[in-house]
């Protein structure tokens, strides 16, 4: 329910932004751009999208960004319920293919960072985690996301691979609510993305296992078809994708694609 | 439903409307309605009676009502009291103390979710205790479910009963005092009978509001199927991977909640006569 009011105000919000980059993009026909625009972007890219998104708004003065994160699965859906967003930024290739299919993508889209999974735990890892395999002790707490969204999906690979079977006590509906538990110290252990754990900062420690190869995310990233504000849409996309671009993201603990 | 004496000479008398409110009136509902309406024209019908049996969705549905009743229950044995107490005693900070009660309602449910993990976690004010001398842990636990309802729905219950309670024709109360009854026996025959009826209308807030919860439910008690997998936290997960189902189970939840009020509120209407 509460998810639901949260996308009504996005919609609002979005199409009160509407109007004045309507107004803002007809005057910016050229090169300088203007008006909103509407980013759509997973959990996971919230600190990296922050900041290209300040640095967007510097570099193109009148430009507002407005970044809206969730969970790269209920972006999909907000998106093809026809969301009136510029951008769209997902964690993995099946959700971009959701909106793909639902023909609500400008061109192709285009991987511009990859991310793979860390153990999680809270500093001082009181539940002596070392890797993968504690995740199977009951004993411990541990968050796991949901197989619906992406990093849950990502999980599932991981523990076949290591032929891990996961004794999960929750699963969480995006990658930042799992993380929150770890941060919180109210699970031991939660398997979430390296960006997640490096933004967390010195409240939450990471810990690398071989298998995490075996599912290494692709993020696509799109211009929407019904974009209200194509042009500074297009420029952000090519801003995400430039060097400039890499280096924020690889700071954040994302790998090039 | 309402052809008993007390609700129709009360409830149904058109007559003294002031006709201007009619068309407010129709507006309101139909803006409350449409939505439900659109879920209804939306819902995959045929796969419905598959949805329905699905070993996932009753044990979510099961859950859901035990833990929205256990909340109501919870919320009924320590709001009665707060309510009393906020319409009943003078005191200092009453104010302070009725804009306190209400703070549930304003938190956003995923805040009010982390407030209780504060509290009741394995690193809150009470939580660390229990676990330490006693090996309790709440959090992702059925009781940490009806604790997120209850923390949530309790306004409900404590605003209704609080405006019975203010109603009420003290009069009754001070007669029985004075006819030698003590203050207990007096709460409990007197005002209780009193305030009946804004009693359920506050229960069956409280427990619509239990019934629903999603935010605080699905950061303290997580989501884990059986245990804290309510229906609400089922649809939600529903959304990301097949909408049509989540709509379907939001309707059940819907028809499930509206048929339990329904009978309800027959035999208390039965009964209050």
């Amino acid at each position: 329910m509460r998810r639901w009011a949260g996308v009504c105000a996005v919609v609002v919000v979005v199409a009160g932004c509407g109007g004045g980059s309507g107004t803002g993009a007809a005057g910016a026909e050229g090169d300088d751009l203007g008006g909103t625009l509407t980013v759509l972007a997973a959990s996971s890219l919230t600190e990296s999208f922050t900041t290209l998104g300040k640095r967007f708004e510097r570099a193109h003065p009148g430009t507002r960004v407005q970044l809206s994160f969730a969970a790269s699965s209920e972006l999909a859906s907000q998106v093809t319920a026809g969301a009136p967003a510029d951008v769209f930024a997902s964690a993995s290739p099946e959700t971009m293919r959701q909106v793909v299919d639902a023909g609500a993508v400008e061109g192709r889209p285009a991987v511009f960072a990859r991310n793979r999974l860390e153990v999680a735990v809270p500093a001082g890892n009181p539940g002596d985690v070392t890797g993968l395999a504690d995740l199977a002790r009951p004993e411990l707490r541990v968050a796991l996301c949901a197989p619906e969204v992406p990093c849950g999906a990502a999980a599932e690979k991981v523990f076949a691979a290591a032929d891990v079977e996961p004794a999960p006590d929750t699963f969480e509906a995006d990658v930042k609510a799992a993380l929150t538990k770890v941060t919180l110290g109210e699970v031991d252990a939660a398997l979430v993305y390296r960006t997640d754990v490096r933004a967390a900062g010195s409240d939450v420690e990471g810990i690398e296992f071989a298998e995490a190869a075996e599912a290494v995310n692709d993020y696509p990233v799109a211009v929407l078809r019904d974009a209200p504000n194509r042009a500074a849409a297009r420029a952000f996309v090519a801003m995400v994708r430039s060097e400039e671009g890499l280096a924020v993201l690889s700071r954040a603990g994302f790998e090039r694609p | 439903m309402t052809r008993d004496g007390r609700a129709s000479s009360r409830d149904d008398r058109p007559s003294g409307l002031p006709s201007a409110l009619l068309p407010l009136a129709a507006l309101g509902l139909l803006f409350l309605m449409l939505p439900v309406a659109g879920l209804v024209v939306r819902a995959p019908w045929s796969t419905l009676p598959d949805l329905l049996t699905r070993p996932e969705s009753l044990d979510a549905l099961r859950l859901s009502l035990l833990c929205a009743t256990l909340a109501t229950l919870v919320c009924l044995v320590l709001g009665v009291p707060l309510a009393w107490l906020l319409a009943r005693a003078r005191f200092r900070g009453r104010a302070v103390v009725r804009a306190l009660v209400m703070v549930p309602l304003v938190l956003p449910p995923v805040v009010g979710g982390v407030a209780l993990f504060t509290a009741f976690g394995r690193r809150g004010i009470v939580g660390r205790p229990l676990d330490d001398w006693v090996g309790v842990s709440l959090p992702f636990t059925t009781p940490a479910v009806v604790l997120a309802e209850a923390f949530v729905a309790m306004p409900f219950l404590v605003i209704a009963v609080e405006g019975a309670l203010r109603g009420a024709d003290r009069r009754y109360e001070d007669a029985a005092a004075t006819l030698g009854a003590s203050s207990w026996y007096t709460f409990r025959r007197v005002t209780l009978p009193l305030v009946l009826p804004g009693l359920a209308a506050g229960a069956v807030l409280c427990w619509a509001r239990a019934l629903g919860e999603f935010g605080a439910t699905i950061t303290f008690a997580g989501n884990f199927p059986g245990t804290t997998r309510t229906m609400p936290v089922e649809v939600y997960l529903a959304l990301q991977r097949d909408p049509e189902a989540a709509i379907a189970l939001s309707l059940v939840l819907l028809l499930v909640s509206v048929a339990v009020l329904a009978a309800l509120r027959e035999r208390w209407l039965g009964v209050s006569t």
